[in-house]
C-alpha cells in the first residue's frame, strides 16, 4: 500500500540478467576452451563493458527525459567530462613510459613546450580525488546550466537547443591544444589503472564488471528516485508543468536536481567508458553522439530506464555489426530503426515486449466475461 | 492489475448519494481551521484578498485597468464579463503568473501578491482551478490528491517518503468529498470531463487554500454535473473564500452570490445577479453590440 515498489518484475528481470551476464562472461571467457561456439574471445570483454557503460548513460538521459520530460540533447557533454576526468587520472599514471619520459608532463605537453603542468591537472594523480571530480565536473555544469536554464523557464525545444549548444561549444574549446586536454587527439596510450595494466585480460574483465555494478546501482537509485514522491512530483510536472507550479511546487528545484543527478551518472559511465576503450577525445562532445543517445532511448521505451539499458545495448550492437559489415548502411539503418520506432513502437523494444508479454497473458486465461450493459 | 475492469454504469456516478451529503467530521475540521486563523496585527485591510488600481498592459493593450476588487474572508463572488474584460489576467496577477504594471494586490493584508511567485503564493493559500480540467493523466486519483495535500513541497524532503497517516486519512477523506472513493486506484487519464473537474476541485481543497479561484468550472458538464458542482463549491465557501470566473448564467444564479462584471479591465458593476442583470450599462456591454 505504500506506492509502486522499488523493484518491479521489470526491474527483477533486468538484475537477474545483469547477474547473469557477470556471472556467464568471466565464465564462458576463462573456462570454455577458446574452440567452443559458447566461448566469450578477450577482445569482447571491453566491447560488452563499453555497452554496458552506454546502457548507464542511457539511464541517466532517460532520467530526465522520461520522467520529467527535459529532452536533453547535451549529455554527451556530461558523459565525456567524466571520461576526461577519468583519462587525466590515466595519463599522470603514465610517468616516465611516456614517449618523452617525462616523470610529470604527458606526452602532449612536452610536445606542445609546456614547462610546468597546469593548474587544473593538480591532484589527478589520486585516484579518490579523479572520482570525486568524474562527479564534481558533471555535476557543477549541470547545476550552473540548470540553475540558469530552468529558473529562466526555458523549456521544450529551446531547451534541447541550448543543452545541444552546449555540448557543442565544449566541443570546440577541448579541440584547442592551449585548453590543456590534448588537443583533437585528446588523452590516450594509458598504461596503468590502480596499478594494474589497463591493457591486461584481467583488468579489463574487472573493468567490466565494476560496469555491470555501477549500471545495477544506477538503475537501482534513478528506481529510488522515480517512485518516491519526488519522481511523483516529477512525472507531475513533465505532465503539467503548471498545475504543478500552481500546487506550490518550485519547479525549477525539481528539474535541477533530477539534471545534475543524471549528469553525475553520465559521468559516471564516462569514466568507465574511458579506460575500457582506451581513448577519450573531444568527439565524445560531437552533437550527433548526443542525439544518437536519444535514439538509444527512444528505441528501448522512454521513461521506463530498463528500456533505456536495452536500447542502448541494441542499438550499439547494432551499430558494431554495421560497422563492420555493411558500413555506409549504418546512418541510413540507424534513421530508419528511429522513423520505426517513433511511427509503430511508441513505447520501444520494452514497450513490444510487455505488450506481447499482456497479450499471451490474456490468451491463457479464460475469458473475461463481458460485463453486463448498465440498464 | 489485480482485478478486471469493473463494468461501469452508464448512470451518473454522482448521482448514487445524494449531492450535499458529506462528512460532518470533515466539515467541522475546516471550521475549526478557519476559526483558528489570527488577523495578523500588521494587516493593513480586512479584506483576504485586495486588489486596488491594478493595471496590466501587454503592448499597448490594457487587459486590466485599473481594477479594484475586495473579497472578504470565507466570501464567495461570482465573475462574470464578456470574452476579454480580463477575468483570467487578473487570476494570473492573483497567482503570481503576471506582474502588473501598477496596483496593490495583497493577501490577508500583509502579502504583496506582486513580489512572490506561482509557488509562494500557492504555500500562502491561493489556489487556482484552471478552465480546461488539469490533473496529471498519468497518476492515479488518490496520487493527484496525495501530490496537492499540505505537506512539503522541498525536493530533498520527499526524497525519504512513506505515505503518512495524515496523508492517508485526508486522501479518503477528500475522495469522500469529492465523491471519488471507489475511483481511487484509476488512471486520472480514464476519468470523464466532469470527474477531471471534481478532482481537480479536489486537489485544491488538499492544498487547503484560504482563498480558491476557479475558473468556470462548469464548462462542459452536463446539468445535473453543473448542479453538484454549484452545492459542493457553496459548502466550500461556508469555510474559505471562493472566487468563480463564470459564463454560464444558470450556474451563476444557482450558487447564488454576490457577483462583479468585469469589462475592459475594470469593475462594471457589482451586486446580486438581479441587480447587475438590471444594469443599464451591463445590458449594454452584453447586449449592445
Amino acid at each position: 500500500m505504500t506506492g509502486v515498489r522499488i523493484i518491479d518484475r521489470t526491474g527483477a528481470v533486468f538484475l537477474v540478467v545483469l547477474l547473469a551476464v557477470a556471472v556467464l562472461v568471466p565464465v564462458l571467457n576463462l573456462l570454455v576452451p577458446p574452440g567452443s561456439p559458447f566461448h566469450v574471445p578477450d577482445y569482447m570483454i571491453p566491447l560488452l563493458g563499453k555497452y554496458l557503460a552506454f546502457a548507464l548513460l542511457a539511464v541517466s538521459v532517460d532520467l530526465v527525459w522520461g520522467y520529467c520530460g527535459v529532452l536533453s540533447l547535451g549529455h554527451g557533454a556530461f558523459f565525456a567530462l567524466g571520461g576526461y576526468a577519468m583519462g587525466m587520472y590515466l595519463m599522470r599514471q603514465i610517468g616516465t613510459r611516456g614517449v618523452y619520459g617525462n616523470p610529470v608532463l604527458p606526452d602532449f605537453m612536452v610536445f606542445l613546450n609546456y614547462k610546468e603542468l597546469p593548474w587544473f591537472w593538480h591532484g589527478f594523480d589520486m585516484f579518490p580525488f579523479a572520482m570525486l571530480m568524474v562527479l564534481l565536473v558533471p555535476g557543477a555544469l549541470a547545476f550552473v546550466f540548470g540553475w540558469f536554464a530552468f529558473r529562466s523557464r526555458v523549456t521544450g525545444v529551446y531547451l534541447s537547443i541550448i543543452t545541444q549548444a552546449m555540448t557543442f561549444a565544449l566541443m570546440l574549446a577541448f579541440f584547442r591544444n592551449d585548453m590543456g586536454f590534448g588537443g583533437n587527439n585528446g588523452l590516450t596510450d594509458f598504461k596503468d589503472i590502480l596499478g594494474f595494466p589497463v591493457q591486461a585480460a584481467s583488468t579489463r574483465m574487472a573493468l567490466f564488471l565494476a560496469t555491470v555494478a555501477a549500471l545495477a546501482g544506477g538503475y537501482l537509485l534513478c528506481r529510488a528516485v522515480v517512485t518516491s514522491k519526488y519522481g511523483k512530483v516529477l512525472v507531475a510536472v513533465r505532465d503539467a508543468e503548471s498545475r504543478t507550479r500552481f500546487l506550490g511546487y518550485r519547479v525549477e528545484n525539481y528539474k535541477l536536481v533530477a539534471w545534475v543527478l543524471s549528469a553525475m551518472l553520465a559521468g559516471v559511465a564516462g569514466a568507465l567508458y574511458v579506460p575500457q576503450v582506451g581513448i577519450i577525445n573531444p568527439s565524445e562532445f560531437a552533437p550527433a553522439q548526443s542525439i544518437e543517445m536519444v535514439i538509444w532511448v527512444a528505441v528501448g521505451g522512454r521513461g521506463t530506464l530498463v528500456g533505456a539499458a536495452l536500447g542502448a545495448v541494441i542499438v550499439n550492437a547494432g551499430k558494431t555489426w554495421f560497422t563492420g559489415a555493411l558500413p555506409e548502411a549504418w546512418l541510413y539503418a540507424l534513421g530508419a530503426l528511429f522513423v520505426v520506432v517513433t511511427l509503430f513502437l511508441p513505447k520501444g523494444v520494452l514497450g513490444l515486449w510487455s505488450s506481447i508479454w499482456a497479450r499471451r497473458k490474456a490468451a491463457a486465461a479464460p475469458p473475461v466475461p463481458r460485463p453486463e450493459p448498465a440498464e | 492489475m489485480a482485478s478486471p475492469h469493473l463494468p461501469i454504469s452508464s448512470a451518473d456516478p454522482y448521482a448514487v448519494k445524494s449531492p450535499g451529503v458529506y462528512s460532518l467530521e470533515a466539515e467541522l475540521a475546516d471550521v475549526a481551521r478557519a476559526q483558528n486563523r489570527v488577523r495578523d496585527p500588521l494587516a493593513v485591510t480586512s479584506a483576504l484578498l485586495y486588489l486596488d488600481n491594478i493595471t496590466v498592459s501587454f503592448d499597448g493593450f490594457r487587459a486590466l485597468n485599473a481594477l479594484s476588487l475586495a473579497i472578504d474572508e470565507a466570501e464567495m463572488r461570482a465573475i462574470i464579463g464578456p470574452n476579454g474584460a480580463g477575468k483570467t489576467t487578473m487570476m494570473d496577477v492573483i497567482t503570481g503568473k503576471t506582474r502588473p504594471n501598477e496596483g496593490v494586490a495583497l493577501f490577508a493584508g500583509v502579502n504583496d501578491l506582486t513580489r512572490l511567485d506561482e509557488a509562494a503564493i500557492a504555500q500562502l493559500g491561493i489556489g487556482r482551478k484552471f478552465q480546461t480540467p488539469t490533473v496529471f493523466d498519468m497518476h492515479t486519483v488518490e496520487d493527484n490528491l496525495l501530490l496537492a495535500i499540505k505537506e512539503s513541497r522541498a525536493p530533498f524532503s520527499n526524497f525519504y517518503w512513506q505515505r503518512t497517516p495524515f496523508e492517508r486519512e485526508r486522501t479518503d477523506e477528500l475522495l469522500e468529498r469529492i465523491r471519488m472513493t471507489d475511483q481511487r486506484k484509476r488512471s486520472a487519464s480514464e476519468l470523464s470531463h466532469g470527474q477531471k473537474q471534481w478532482l481537480e476541485i479536489g486537489m485544491l481543497l488538499a492544498q487547503e487554500p484560504r482563498l480558491l479561484l476557479v475558473d468556470e468550472p462548469a464548462a462542459g458538464m452536463t446539468d445535473q454535473e453543473t448542479a453538484d458542482t454549484a452545492v459542493l463549491l457553496r459548502e466550500i465557501a461556508k469555510t474559505r473564500a471562493v472566487v468563480v470566473v463564470e459564463h454560464d448564467m444558470q450556474f451563476v444564479r444557482d450558487l447564488d452570490v454576490k457577483v462583479t462584471v468585469l469589462h475592459e479591465g475594470s469593475v462594471l458593476a457589482e451586486g446580486s445577479l438581479d441587480q447587475v442583470s438590471a444594469n443599464e450599462r451591463v445590458i449594454e456591454v452584453y447586449l449592445g453590440r
